[in-house]
């Protein structure tokens, strides 16, 4: 009996086309972010709020990716930007080539800023590299405020949560300072955002830690990058 | 679920790497896998042993290493184990301790049979 090393990533071919996607977005100097959550924590309103206060002409596209229906799209479309939806199948994750087949007929050099919505589950989207920038994890205060210890791989990769529906608090048993204390035992350096989809607290600070994260990726780039 | 999809690149890198084999039979494979990784080794297991019944590769063992979160103190570079999210320093008390490992999800080795021939050379 012998062994032999192996070598390598198991999803190394995930990471090669995420690679790919990554350099691709550093070259048209895109910020992507990936929007994970468990269903129903409100990344489609998130998304809804947030292309309603982009400025027109400015240059933000969304694919959301969803098991079944064409919903999400149809919700985020009437504000006008590119959106795209991506249904899996059955699927529980994007993955890389599904992204890549999906910017197969957009061009990168149009957009600042690219939202991808995962498929709602706080686990396996976590294995999945996107090629992304960065995620955002989205927990909503009708949940239990021990998600990110009992998820913490997707806390733990996250660079941001939103605590969103906190209009809720007054009816809700949740106590937003054991929420974040946890986000933070997974991962210490987590930056948290509270925010209200459905009575607008908290956006402007959304919008502005979106721009604050462009601005951040845009210095991460080689001065060679289009930046237009 | 998606164990079904990483078994499947498991034994994906297992065929290729038979390919190279002159005729040895791969008996085992093994993979690390950190506790970060969101994989389940259970449902890996599970997913795997129906899986590999498909390639042509059984009898075909997988072995699952498990790897904890691993810090280190930029103070006194103690690494250590985190148990139950306790990122502080356990030698100086040091609180911000920077994440070393325990994400992993990577091929590790293959053992192989001098003796057998492969069964199939799909």
């Amino acid at each position: 009996m012998n062994r032999l090393p192996l070598e390598g990533k198991v999803l190394k071919e995930n990471d090669r086309i995420a690679l790919e996607l990554r350099e691709r977005y550093a070259a048209h100097g895109v910020l992507c972010l990936n929007l994970v959550s468990s269903p129903g924590s409100g990344k489609t309103s998130l998304l809804e709020r947030t292309l309603e206060h982009w400025p027109a002409g400015e240059r933000v596209a969304v694919l959301t990716g969803d098991i079944q229906t064409e919903n999400d799209a149809q919700r985020l479309r009437r504000f006008g930007f590119p959106v795209k939806q991506i249904t899996t199948g059955g699927t529980c994750h994007l993955d890389a080539r599904m992204i890549q087949r999906a910017l197969e007929d957009w061009r990168l050099e149009d957009l600042d800023l690219l939202l991808v919505e995962n498929v709602g589950n706080l686990v396996c989207p976590s294995s999945y590299d996107l090629g992304e920038a960065a995620k955002v994890v989205v927990l909503s205060v009708t949940e239990g405020e021990d998600k990110p210890l009992k998820y913490p791989s997707m806390f733990f990769k996250s660079e941001l949560m939103v605590l969103n529906k906190t209009d809720l608090l007054p009816y809700v048993p949740f106590v937003v300072e054991k929420a974040i204390e946890n986000a933070q035992r997974v991962h210490p350096q987590m930056e948290v955002l509270k925010v209200s989809c459905l009575k607008g607290d908290g956006l402007p600070q959304w919008m502005q830690w979106l721009k604050r994260r462009r601005d951040t990726f845009l210095t991460t780039l080689p001065a060679s990058a289009n930046r237009s | 679920m998606h164990e079904l999809g990483i078994a499947h690149e498991v034994l994906e890198a297992v065929r290729k790497e038979a390919t190279r084999l002159n005729g040895q039979r791969p008996t085992k494979v093994g993979v690390r896998i950190g506790e970060l990784a969101a994989v389940d080794p259970e449902a890996l297991h599970f997913c795997f042993d129906a899986l590999v019944q498909e390639t042509g590769l059984a009898p075909l063992e997988l072995e699952i290493e498990f790897c904890p979160r691993r810090h280190r103190c930029p103070q006194c570079n103690e690494v250590f184990a985190v148990v139950d999210y306790a990122v502080a320093c356990p030698r100086c008390g040091n609180p911000r301790t920077e994440f070393v490992s325990g994400d992993e999800l990577e091929l590790a080795y293959l053992e192989v049979s001098d003796y057998e021939p492969l069964a199939t050379g799909r």
